[in-house]
């Protein structure tokens, strides 16, 4: 056995099924093994797709995402989808080959110094240059990426060392890593204070991250918030926390969010944030929402409590572990007239819209869409106004909503959307993604085709970059700049290219029928939506 | 503010360029940092001392905390510890200034360690505060060549928990 095969086997130990990535020589060794394997290696068209996808699948499947690619190039290439994943804090191993071992450092060809490179965005980097740490490292790296808070975790292994002879290949059991212990289980005490806390309070919030998604304590927040008549916010990582229409959940923060969950942020007098980051975008002035409230920070990164605002009481601990204990414990909580004030801002503070009747409302298109969604459907949202419309509108049901919340990476969607279909055959999935987003990652198509990987693709194309062109609108005076996309690429050709069927929305009277036929079955499909160009998110 | 912060990290290669871009990404400031190898060959220690609000200090003891490289992470003010720095200067010498140099070196405690006819090596090894002083009475010498440690620091006795 050599080192490839070890990596290989080190792969089916942690129940593998997918590896997204791109061959180059510094990586052969790994894809020649993995042929004997039952592994499926799934060929992208350039590496960020690779990252993207693996995200995609672990979302969905809560299991690590695996993606391996070439040294130099195709490392770098890399480095985007793992940013992405590290703002978002998806579980990732990316392996990356690299040159020769007593070539590293001199430059050779395809070298590229990939884990001093992304060091400050994986949780952990490995350069392995001993074929034995080839079973350690690995053990190590899925532990790393799928525990406290998830991650991307880069392995670079040079050629040689793929070669390298191994005897007695023997995966680990048990981990020992004295430098890495995270916290799962909140402090009990910490928690009592938090409940005595919220007894007294009149008007207290539950303001839900990413973490309650990523730690599938979706159950266990929906119970204590059943029980107790607590209502909820959510970031846009939190979107799925609750379904969209369940009465106490009042939408999404921020400034792109609803008017009313920012009014609730503001009037509540307590606050429990729970995986949440407190970004600039969710919050502008982390400061205000400390004032004259008592807030409560749980989080299983420590790093995160404190980081951008103050928390009354910190907890740290994993969403799901930290809400089963509160669970466990009978509380009275008096919150009717708040809910019934909150209700009321819900029905008064809407967004005005002014849909132009040339044009699709993507209003009107997104709540279509997902009403007309499988229940446990995952929608992919991409980046762009089409992510702000997607937020808005998109009503969860029992299914997943996707989106790179915190780098805000254009192209997301496709690969993602990919990685989920592969996870799951049975559910659908559907991207929506804006014509300069969709352009980033249009390559994919070749690999959905390729690799019988079924996605349904909503373009919603407008003929600019939006979101930058709204801003240039309100900012710079309408002096737009380098915004505008034209009319390329036909879309219909190109579905014709790529062997995918196509349809055309062209206004709110043909919508329904559309998305019927679009919806009907389980085959690839572009969906081009006609929209405004100058239609804005804000209102 | 300021606060050193001292930290048992794997002694494993990158480990430093690890911490020390950590500082440079979040923006925290390094006023001193030296390393070394403690008893344990596989743990080096390293003293940093930072400066910053007390959201920032607090901030880069939990970063810190979150590299997977790093195995403990102590924290103390100036006050609660023990700190030196090991400075060697080489000086131009004359015979007119030769007494002073040697007077002054006697006075702060420095040991002239090396020397030929014009000059001299002179090394002082104090708290931080001190070779401040020391560097001051320099200012009429013609000093040629200086290395300086960064502080090192260990909480004085008393305070120690274990």
């Amino acid at each position: 056995m050599n080192g490839a095969d070890a990596i290989v086997k080190c792969l089916e130990e942690e129940g593998v099924k997918y590896v997204f990535g791109y061959p180059g020589v510094a990586i052969c060794p790994f894809y020649n093994s993995i042929l004997s394997s039952d592994i499926k290696s799934v060929l992208v068209r350039t590496e960020q797709s690779a990252a993207h996808a693996a995200s995609g699948l672990a979302r969905v499947s809560g299991e690590v995402g695996v993606c391996a690619v070439t040294s130099g190039p195709g490392a770098t290439n890399l480095i985007t989808g793992i940013a992405t994943a590290f703002a978002d804090s998806i579980p990732l191993v990316c392996i990356t080959g690299q040159v020769n071992s007593n070539l590293l450092g001199s430059d050779v060809f395809q070298e590229a110094d990939i884990t001093g490179a992304v060091e400050s965005f994986v949780k952990y980097s490995y350069l392995i240059k001993n074929v034995k740490d080839i079973p350690r490292v690995f053990k190590e790296a899925f532990h790393i990426a799928s525990t406290g808070r998830k991650g991307p975790v880069l392995i670079d292994i040079p050629i040689d060392i793929q070669n390298a002879e191994l005897k007695n290949f023997k995966y680990p059991e048990e981990i020992s890593m004295r430098t890495y212990k995270p916290t799962v289980q909140g402090n009990f005490l910490q928690i009592k204070k938090m409940l005595t806390e919220l007894e007294k309070a009149k008007r207290p919030l539950i303001c839900a991250g990413g973490g309650v998604n990523l730690s599938h304590a979706n159950k266990e927040l929906r119970e204590f918030i059943e029980k107790n008549n607590i209502p909820v916010v959510s970031t846009m990582m939190g979107i799925g926390c609750l379904p969209t229409k369940h009465p106490l959940y009042f939408g999404m923060v921020g400034n792109n969010g609803k008017h009313y969950a920012n009014r609730a942020m503001r009037d509540a007098d307590l606050i429990i944030l729970v995986g949440a980051r407190v970004a600039d975008r969710a919050v502008n002035q982390p400061d205000l929402i400390t004032e004259n409230k008592i807030m409560i920070h749980i989080d299983v990164d420590p790093a995160e409590i404190g980081k951008n605002c103050g928390p009354t009481i910190p907890i740290v601990g994993d969403a799901k572990s930290v809400f089963s204990d509160m669970n466990k414990e009978e509380i009275t909580t008096k919150t009717e007239e708040w809910l019934e004030t909150l209700n009321h801002y819900k029905e008064t503070m809407l967004i005005k819209r002014n849909p132009d009747a040339n044009y699709t409302d993507p209003k009107e298109f997104i709540i279509k869409l997902s009403n007309k969604m499988k229940d446990d459907a995952v929608y992919v949202a991409d980046v762009g106004q089409n992510q702000i419309w997607s937020c808005a509108y998109h009503e969860v049901k029992n299914g997943m909503f996707l989106t790179s919340g915190g780098m805000g990476t254009m192209g997301y969607s496709i690969p993602a959307a990919m990685g989920a279909k592969l996870a799951d055959r049975n559910r659908q999935v559907v991207a929506v993604c804006g014509d300069g987003s969709f352009q980033m990652s249009m390559m994919e198509f070749a690999t959905m085709r390729q690799e019988n990987v079924p996605c349904k693709v909503v373009v919603l194309k407008n003929g600019y970059l939006g979101m930058v062109r709204e801003y240039q609108q309100f900012t710079y005076k309408e002096n737009y700049s380098v915004v505008e996309l034209n009319d390329y690429p036909n879309l219909e050709l190109l579905s014709k290219a790529y062997g995918i069927n196509y349809i055309k929305v062209n206004n709110n009277s043909e919508i329904d029928a559309s998305l019927d036929k679009f919806l009907e079955n389980e085959d690839s499909y572009i969906m081009e939506v006609s929209v405004n160009p100058f239609d804005i998110v804000r209102g | 503010m300021k606060k050193i912060y001292s930290v048992l990290v794997e002694n494993r290669s990158g480990v430093l360029s690890k911490v020390s871009g950590l500082f440079a990404r979040r923006c925290f400031n390094i006023d001193s940092l030296a390393v070394g190898e403690t008893f344990d060959n596989q743990v080096s220690n390293m003293t940093i001392v930072s400066s910053g609000d007390e959201r920032t200090l607090e901030q880069i003891e939990k970063q810190l905390n979150k590299k997977l490289d790093v195995i403990k992470v102590k924290t103390f003010n100036e006050e609660q510890a023990i700190s030196r720095e090991l400075m060697l200067l080489k000086v131009k010498y004359n015979k007119t200034n030769r007494k002073d140099l040697m007077e002054i070196c006697t006075i702060c405690g420095a040991s002239i360690v090396d020397m030929s006819k014009s000059h001299m090596i002179i090394q002082i090894c104090d708290t931080p505060e001190k070779i401040k002083v020391f560097v001051s009475m320099m200012s009429g010498i013609s000093v040629v060549e200086v290395a300086r440690t960064g502080t090192l620091a260990l909480p004085k006795c008393n305070d120690l928990e274990n």
